[in-house]
């Protein structure tokens, strides 16, 4: 007998496959566990490994659960990279795009490609290609062109062209002549300074789960569940819109911020208009989307530890881990010293990171440890927030100033949700997450000011981004249960 | 007939917002396809615009006066980004009280524009000259 009221969410991860067993009807979860993936070998072995414990621990037989979905960032994500004509608008309104979907964009080019950028996107390997470029009724010559270069290339991966709709038939043409897998969707700048990701993004789901997740070899998955249907960044983006607007009968919270920080990247994503929230100040730049998702790729607690360093520089990382002291994680042993900044020179500094980028799977356990993650997270944080939101620019005319908005204003933001390793089981978690607060010293940045912060405790995010698909309004609930103020 | 498409707003630092409402209102009733991009608008993005668009012409107003420094180099800029043959008018206030016209028009013909206007012109005129420069005239 199966339970119609149980629902097994599985996410394949990069390195773990993660389950979360849910009861429908209590909106309760009611096992989670976790096991390495194993994509190289076969993936049911993982996800045996992590249904074997979800039913040691947890009484849970995952084989009787009646619903059972997956995403998956496995075997490298979905790797996108994003064509355009503008660098400013529709190459980075593709990009946008991209993100949205849930992708890693590797790369994101401009105006005719050049061979030597053909080149690179070959060298790149993208499991989908995004070709955009021109307004409807616009430019029609480069995207065209682009699509002459993409056919003569040797990238035999599905194209999403997604560019001026009156260059759309000749550029399907092309590639079809030239073999090449082609889906034409609507354009993600139909207007200039009209965003419109959605359809791209549908048609980016719609290849993942057609053609990416056997690709990936996730296929044998699917005898089991009823389906992988999107990459995991999507579902978290999925849960972040659904956790903001509610459901008919059960309101959101609101608009919010999610910041999920990871070993290799740190993602941030916005669910809020973003609009002015000042007198006399005028937007500028690409309209922003409701939901939007940023990545840093050289943001990490890990395998992007070192960049990280680079990126912020040893004297942002000292005070952030000299700080994370201060606040009472100060080890006893080997830190003492550095309650502040002192002893936290660079040497020090770049042998920290040197030694998580090394060690990719450590797990924190002496007070120090916890203490440099902390500092590590908040620095993380602080960065990745502050290239999400937008900035004010002031224009100083002989009259008196102008301000320019570019980006989200999100100075007025009620709710900041952290997620990530550091945060879930770190020490002060609270710390790590004020990263994202205004700050008097850079007050161009339209972070918000006086946020509330949760806590992803159950690390169930994505889980009920997947939930969202089927049962939306108990997905809702199920998230308010777990989230935790801190 | 494909609309011709114009690129409009007001350059600078320039926050004079009424003439260019009622410019897109009067060149969209013309049968013209009209991308405004409203107030402080900068030389690049004039030039991003027009490129997306596949536009023919972009519009610039200046009210406030700093037209001339405002718009050295817009030609230029346009050649550098590839549109050898758009047509550049310019309009509003152009320079800061009240001097010669012919010496105005002259310096901003230099300066690369193909049509230049004094201020109070009307919208009709500059319509005129658009169907012309752009062989839109009934029986052309
Ligand atoms: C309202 C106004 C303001 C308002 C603007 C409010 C707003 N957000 O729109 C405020 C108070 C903010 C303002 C500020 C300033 N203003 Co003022 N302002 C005016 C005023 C009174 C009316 C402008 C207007 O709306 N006209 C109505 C519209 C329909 O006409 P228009 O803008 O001229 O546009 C028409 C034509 O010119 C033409 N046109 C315009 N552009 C183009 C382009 C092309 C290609 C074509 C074909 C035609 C065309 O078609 C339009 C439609 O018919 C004028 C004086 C006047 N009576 O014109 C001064 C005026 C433009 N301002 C002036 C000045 C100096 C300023 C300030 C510098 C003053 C100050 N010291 O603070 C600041 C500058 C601020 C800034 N950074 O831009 C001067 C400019 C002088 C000059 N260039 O030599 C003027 C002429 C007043 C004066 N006589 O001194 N101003």
């Amino acid at each position: 007998m199966t339970e119609k009221e149980q629902a097994l969410l599985i996410d394949f991860g990069s390195t773990y496959t993660k389950l979360t067993a849910v009861d429908l009807g209590r909106a309760e979860v009611i096992g989670t566990a976790k096991a390495p993936t194993t994509v190289q070998e076969d993936i049911m072995i993982g996800l045996e490994n992590a249904m074997r414990r979800l039913k040691e621990d947890y009484g849970v037989d995952p084989g009787r659960c009646g619903r059972r979905i997956a995403c998956s960032s496995a075997a490298g994500g979905l790797k996108m990279v994003a064509v355009g004509l503008v660098p400013d608008l529709t190459a980075e309104a593709a990009k946008r795009a991209a993100l949205g979907a849930g992708a890693r964009v590797l790369s994101v080019l401009s105006y005719e490609l050049t061979r030597e950028e053909i080149e690179r996107m070959e060298a790149l390997k993208p499991d989908i290609v995004l070709l955009a470029g021109g307004t409807d009724g616009g430019n029609r010559d480069v995207i065209l062109a682009n699509a002459g270069r993409l056919a003569q290339s040797s990238l035999n991966v599905p194209m999403v062209v997604a560019g001026n709709k009156n260059a759309a038939d000749a550029v399907k043409d092309v590639l079809i002549e030239a073999g090449k897998d082609v889906r034409i969707t609507g354009n993600v700048m139909p207007e200039l300074g009209k965003l419109n990701v959605e359809p791209a993004r549908v048609t980016i789901r719609s290849v993942f789960m057609e053609r990416i997740v056997a690709a990936k070899g996730l296929k044998r998955a699917e005898n089991f569940v009823e389906g992988v249907v999107m990459p995991t960044p999507a579902a978290v983006l999925a849960a972040a819109e659904l956790i903001a607007k509610g459901v008919p009968g059960e309101p959101g919270l609101g608009e919010l911020m999610i910041i999920d920080i990871g070993g290799a990247t740190t993602d941030v994503h916005s669910v809020a208009t973003g609009d002015p929230t000042k007198p006399g100040v005028t937007p500028k730049g690409l309209p922003e989307p409701y939901a939007k998702r940023t990545v840093e790729g050289d943001l990490g607690m890990r395998y992007s530890a070192l960049s990280l360093v680079e990126a912020a520089g040893v004297e942002r990382v000292a005070k952030g881990i000299g700080q994370a002291g201060q606040a009472g994680l100060g080890g006893r042993k080997g830190l003492e010293d550095l309650e502040g900044r002192e002893g936290l020179d660079e040497e020090r500094i770049r042998s920290i990171a040197q030694d998580l980028n090394r060690h990719t799977d450590k797990v924190p356990v002496t007070e120090e440890e916890y203490q440099i993650d902390t500092g590590l997270g908040y620095v993380a944080t602080e960065m990745a927030v502050e290239r999400h939101v937008g900035y004010l620019e002031t224009v100083y005319t002989p009259f008196g100033a102008s301000y320019l908005q570019y980006g989200k204003d999100l100075t007025k933001l009620e709710c900041v949700i952290g997620t990530g390793g550091v945060v879930i089981y770190g020490r002060n978690p609270r710390l790590v997450l004020q990263g994202a607060l205004f700050d008097q010293a850079k007050p161009d940045l339209l972070k918000p000011i006086t946020p509330k912060f949760f806590l992803d405790a159950k690390y169930i995010l994505s889980a009920v981004g997947l939930l969202a698909e089927i049962a939306p309004a108990t997905a809702l609930r199920v998230m308010k249960r777990y989230l935790a103020e801190i | 007939m494909e609309q011709k498409t114009i690129v409009l707003g007001v350059i600078g630092a320039d926050v004079h917002a009424v003439g260019n409402k009622i410019l897109e209102q009067a060149f969209r009733e013309a049968g013209f396809k009209v991308v405004n991009l409203g107030v402080l608008v900068s030389q690049e993005e004039f030039i991003s615009a027009a490129i997306e668009t596949a536009a023919e012409v972009i519009a610039v107003s200046s009210l406030y006066g700093h037209g001339e420094i405002d718009c050295r180099g817009l030609r230029d800029k346009c050649r550098e980004s590839g549109l050898n043959n758009i047509l550049l008018y310019v309009g509003g206030y152009l320079v800061v009280g009240k001097q010669d016209w012919k010496e105005t028009e002259k310096k901003f013909k230099d300066m690369g524009f193909d049509r230049v206007y004094p201020p109070g012109t009307l919208p009709q005129e500059a319509i005129t000259d658009l169907r012309r420069d752009l062989g839109l005239e009934a029986g052309a």
